[in-house]
């Protein structure tokens, strides 16, 4: 009798292993373990035997059973983790997308791409402590003209055709305003940019427009030299177009600076050598700098024993034409949003 | 300006290489923007002598030529050329030659007879006409034609006989330096730059008797134009061309060569800088020469063959009754020299610049002359290029010079001194030139350095201070020698202002709000008020005009930036863009009632689009949500039916505060067509500064609720002219705290509604602070706000 249980029991172990490996399903291995462990199953079948064993074998028989049980359940843990890895791997193999397919698009606007440029420019000069100023566009001659050293009919206007309203009132030709307007408010030290819209009499072509933006800058302080002005452009290139930009300046000629200079900057396309882009000249103007004219200083009541200063202006299309390889300015104006989409 | 290398090397002995000389021009100031060499052009041309002309065998339009092109045997060329004889020297381009154009030149046969190359014509050499006398525009060039002193032999290279060999430089001097408008200017420079010797030499010549007051009296009115005026008288003029060498000066330096008289005058302005200008004596009317304005109205022709139409700002050189030259700009056709003239009168004058410029502009005539006298001459210039001009006259043998030179100066004679102060200079430029150094190059650039005192020399006007000065030294130390340091300072508390940061949020979040960023002229059309239908007492058509506009289309200055806008979408849907969704964040200028006075330049937020199927409530949704993300206070939304640009039934106005801070809608189906689109536009109008005054105060943390929301649906009938905002209102204050959100879900006009109503079905979430809200709570708050509706017409929809 109680060999015959032991035998049922080991029978129940033995074909537990086989009957396991054949489940494909979750559904098969459930109604296996119920089959095997369940109220009516077959370890439930051969103990329920139990009571007609003497009391003295039914402990070792009792071990016996609870083993198998304890084996079966094992196997079926282990077959059912199997079973489920089984079926996620067919499951995600069956949710597999194209992922070629556009996106569901958050429609989201672009900066126009002077404005990129523009912000640039800003935030390195903010964060080396400057401010932004401004100006009004429509301007008096005083400020566009007079106050930076450049009179009525001096030849120096020529090369800056102006729109005029009044004899007196005018589109600025330059951010240079700003540079006076900033000295009447403030008392050195001064450090500004003021970048903002200048306007020219120019037909509108290729490379010309009667509108485009300057960015300017002033600094005015105790010992301020010849080679901080050389520094400062250094810094700002650097920062805006990469670390490997070198930076040339030679002399030019502006009323409102002596001495004066031309700032260029090394070609980024080719770093100097020379190509297509820089016209072989390896070299790109990007604006005009200098020490600040004296008679300027002194115009706005700033002692020129104790301060002197640089100034610098930049045409901002000139960097974005350049910055992304556009050969007509016009494009800027015309706002065709598949241009403006694809930058 | 065109510098001809071999010109400037009369002056100084510079020798480098072209590329060299343009590079180091350009760091010292001298922008040198490139150069031409003909003779890297024209290849294998050289100088034949035609021995002998016979027929062709087999044309009668062509000939054979026997050419001796100094080579044991001579060549033969065919030509159709009419213009040659038998011991002519003409331009022969060899086989495998290049010509000016390109063009290559290869033995050919022609007509059954072999030609070893071609003979060339002016232009076959890049040439004009002036560039040698007695040639023709079209035949060969006939080089011993007998006008000028050719002397070239057989063989010799073209290029070297023609003096095509040299560089010619080309530069762009800055306006405060015009005695750079010269060759003496410019070598001046060169021979500082290159560190080498630089010299004038002194004009001399001789005169022939006579004196210059027995044939001419000059009295100048107004001294301040004409700051000093000479004069000379040259007689026994023999008009003839120039020779060879000055021919091919003037040519290199891009001016025509017209007759010895007039080539001498160009030659000298060229040379020295200042503008000549040369009268026929017998046209001076009664031998005086009046320096005076022009009478109001006074009309003359001016050498160009135009009449001129003369004011009273205008300075002319007159004679007794008429004027003979427009100041410093242009002689008289009147008193031009001509082939008979055989005495004529040399100017040399000094004139104000302003003056000349004012001029110049309002005659529209600028010259070479014009360009250099409005950039301020040196009086001094004046004698010595009358001196060089005569010493000409006398190299040329074209005439002889009267003793004797008039000259009226007024100008005053101030020596200019500046302190020589070389520590100031290289603490300014941060630079460590030793003061031998800084000596030198003030020296070579004609200064005197004496005493630790700079004396300037006359033509240099620019010069006025120790600035000046430190510029001159910084350019020849040399700018790149100048070491970059980044300036110490004070730590300053720079960054953005509260403005300038709103302004870049406003960016942010109209970008984020699916908007494109555009930029549009700040200057538009008048007609612009009239598309977008304003009425014509609008404030906004008091516009500023500008005087000197580009045209019609640019000439006001906008104070609205809606056309902007409209025109930018109009744009983009011709080019058949499906949709654009754009923004400008635009100045706009309002016009001061006292013109005297700068306008009020004003940021607008304007933004607009069409397509994607975008409407009314795609516009709110954009301008709600840039309100939200700018914190902008509580705004209403009320109906606008009085803006002529929108839709009457399909606008609203943004209301804060009672406020209007900005409108928005569909743009007139009128104003569309205004601007071709026969499609809806949508467009909104926020003065950036109301948007900024409308900032709610910066948020604080409340804390989260502690007891559940609940949702109840709310479907309401009510009459169609019935707005949502007022039946929202009205539910906020019925339902009292309790009310947390109230959304609509769903609107519905048709069959399922009486005629002229409509429903509207609104989700309330209710929550309290202070307990979960029961069902009986609820029923309460319900009922109140069902019962407040009912009484105001607004039922349950059952």
């Amino acid at each position: 009798m109680e060999l015959n249980i032991k035998e049922q029991l080991e029978q129940i172990r033995a074909t537990a292993k086989d009957r396991l490996a054949q489940i494909g399903s979750s559904e098969e291995l459930e109604n296996l373990k119920v089959k095997l462990l369940g109220k009516k199953g077959e370890l439930t079948n051969v103990l329920s035997q139990m009571g007609k064993l003497p009391p003295e074998m039914r402990p070792a028989v009792g071990q016996a059973a609870n083993e198998v049980r304890s084996f079966i359940e094992e196997k079926i843990k282990t077959a059912k983790q199997q079973l489920e890895e089984r079926e996620l791997l067919r499951k995600l193999e069956n949710e597999k997308l194209d992922v070629t397919l556009p996106g569901k698009a958050h429609r989201t606007g672009k900066k126009h791409p002077c404005s990129v440029v523009l912000d640039e420019v800003k935030d390195a000069f903010i964060s080396m402590g400057f401010t932004v100023a401004s100006g009004p566009e429509v301007e008096y001659d005083y400020y566009n003209f007079e106050a930076l050293n450049i009179p009525k009919y001096h030849p120096a206007r020529d090369t800056q055709d102006t729109f005029y309203f009044t004899d007196d009132i005018l589109l600025r030709t330059q951010t240079s305003s700003v540079q006076i307007r900033t000295m009447e408010k403030i008392k050195p030290p001064i450090r500004v940019i003021a970048p903002g819209r200048v306007y020219r009499i120019d037909e509108v072509d290729a490379t010309h427009s009667p509108i485009f933006h300057q960015i300017e800058g002033l600094v005015v302080d105790k010992g301020i030299t010849m080679s901080h002005l050389k520094g400062s452009l250094d810094i700002i290139a650097k920062k805006l177009f990469g670390e490997s930009i070198k930076t040339r300046i030679r002399p030019d000629y502006f009323p409102f600076t002596e001495p004066s200079a031309e700032i260029s900057i090394s070609c980024f396309k080719c770093g100097g050598e020379g190509c297509k882009f820089c016209k072989g000249e390896g070299w790109i103007e990007i604006g005009g700098a200098g020490m600040v004219n004296p008679k300027v200083l002194e115009l706005l009541g700033i002692d020129t024993n104790e301060y002197s200063g640089f100034a610098f202006g930049m045409g901002l299309e000139r960097l974005v034409l350049r910055r992304y390889n556009i050969d007509d300015i016009r494009m800027l104006f015309e706002n065709d949003v598949r241009f403006l989409e694809s930058l | 300006m065109n510098v001809p290398y071999r010109w400037l090397r009369e002056y100084t002995d510079v020798n480098v290489e072209p590329k060299k000389f343009a590079h180091e021009m350009n760091m010292t100031g001298t922008e040198t923007t490139g150069f031409t060499r003909v003779a890297d052009t024209i290849k294998n041309v050289v100088v034949g002598l035609i021995e002998k002309i016979e027929s062709h065998p087999n044309a009668d339009k062509l000939v054979v030529c026997s050419v001796n092109i100094g080579k044991s045997e001579n060549i033969r060329i065919v030509t159709a050329a009419k213009n040659m004889k038998e011991g002519d020297l003409v331009p022969v381009a060899l086989d495998g030659s290049v010509l000016a154009s390109g063009k290559e030149i290869r033995t050919g046969d022609l007509r059954g007879v072999t030609s070893y190359g071609m003979f060339c014509s002016v232009e076959e050499l890049g040439l004009s006409v002036n560039d040698f006398p007695g040639s023709v525009a079209d035949g060969l060039l006939i080089l011993n034609n007998g006008a000028c002193d050719f002397n070239g032999a057989p063989g010799d290279d073209i290029c070297k006989a023609l003096s095509l060999d040299d560089t010619v430089f080309i530069v762009d001097i800055v306006t405060n330096r015009p005695d750079c408008l010269s060759i003496i200017g410019v070598a001046r420079e060169a021979a500082c730059t290159f560190r080498r010797p630089f010299a004038v030499k002194k004009p001399s010549y001789t005169t022939g008797g006579g004196n210059v007051s027995d044939y001419l009296s000059v009295s100048v009115e107004d001294s301040q134009l004409c700051p000093r005026y000479m004069a000379r008288v040259v007689k026994d003029i023999k008009i003839a061309p120039s020779p060879l060498w000055l021919v091919e000066k003037l040519r290199d330096c891009g001016v025509r060569a017209i007759n010895n008289i007039v080539d001498i005058t160009n030659y000298v302005m060229l040379e020295y800088g200042q503008p000549m200008h040369a009268f026929d004596y017998e046209c001076v009317g009664g031998g005086k020469i009046t320096v005076r304005r022009a009478a109001e109205g006074e009309k003359m022709n001016t050498l160009d063959g135009q009449e001129r139409s003369l004011d009273s700002d205008t300075l002319v050189i007159a004679d007794a009754v008429k004027p003979i030259a427009v100041a410093g700009v242009m002689g008289g056709e009147n008193s031009e020299i001509k082939p008979e003239t055989t005495t004529i009168v040399f100017e040399s004058a000094n004139f104000f610049a302003p003056s000349v410029r004012k001029t110049s502009k309002k005659l529209g005539l600028r010259t070479e002359s014009s360009a250099r006298f409005e950039k301020g001459l040196d009086p001094l210039l004046a004698k010595e290029a009358l001196d060089r001009a005569c010493e000409l006259i006398c190299m040329l043998g074209a005439g002889t010079v009267v003793d004797g030179t008039v000259d009226i100066n007024n100008a005053p004679s101030v020596i200019k001194t500046v302190p020589f102060e070389y520590d100031w200079i290289n603490a300014y430029l941060n630079i460590t030139a030793s003061k031998e150094e800084m000596t030198d190059i003030l020296e070579r650039l004609g200064m005197k350095v004496e005493n630790g005192v700079i004396t300037v020399p006359s033509f240099r006007s620019d010069i006025e201070n120790k600035y000046d000065i430190a510029e001159e030294i910084a350019k020849f130390y040399g700018y790149d020698r100048i070491e970059p340091l980044f300036f110490k300072a004070d730590v300053k508390s720079g960054g953005y202002t509260k403005e300038q940061k709103f302004e870049i949020r406003l960016g942010e979040a109209l970008r984020a709000a699916g908007l494109d960023e555009i930029m549009t002229y700040s200057f538009v059309s008048p007609k612009g008020f009239d598309k977008i239908r304003l009425a014509q007492d609008a404030p906004e058509r008091n516009a500023l005009k500008i005087k000197n506009p580009l045209g019609e289309d640019t000439s006001i200055m906008r104070t609205t930036a809606l056309p902007s806008m409209l025109e930018v979408l109009a744009r983009n849907y011709n080019f058949r863009n499906p949709s654009a969704y754009l923004y400008e964040i635009a100045t706009v200028y309002i016009k001061n009632a006292d013109e005297t006075k700068l306008p009020d330049e004003k940021k607008v937020i304007c933004a607009g689009f069409y397509g994607e199927k975008g409407d009314f409530y795609t516009m709110k949704g954009i301008v709600e949500s840039v309100l939200t993300a700018m914190n902008t206070k509580e705004c209403e939304f009320v109906a606008c039916t009085d803006n002529p640009s929108y839709h009457p039934g399909r606008a609203a106005k943004i209301v804060a505060d009672g406020k209007t801070i900005g409108v928005f809608g569909q743009i007139h189906p009128l104003a569309a067509k205004n601007y071709g689109i026969n499609d809806e536009l949508y467009a909104a109008e926020i003065p950036f500064d109301a948007l900024f005054e409308a900032t709610a105060p910066e948020k604080t943390f409340t804390p989260l609720p502690k007891f559940p929301a609940v949702t109840r649906d709310l479907a309401l009938i009510c009459k169609d002219e019935t707005t949502s905002g007022e039946i929202e209102k009205k539910i906020r204050a019925l339902a009292g705290p309790c009310l947390e959100k109230i959304e609509i879900f769903d609107v519905y006009k048709g069959a399922q509604v009486a005629f002229g109503h409509k429903s509207i079905a609104y989700a309330l979430v209710l929550r309290s602070d202070e307990k979960t809200l029961g069902e009986s709570d609820i029923e309460t708050i319900m009922t109140n706000i069902i019962n407040g509706l009912e009484k105001d017409g607004i039922s349950l929809r059952r």
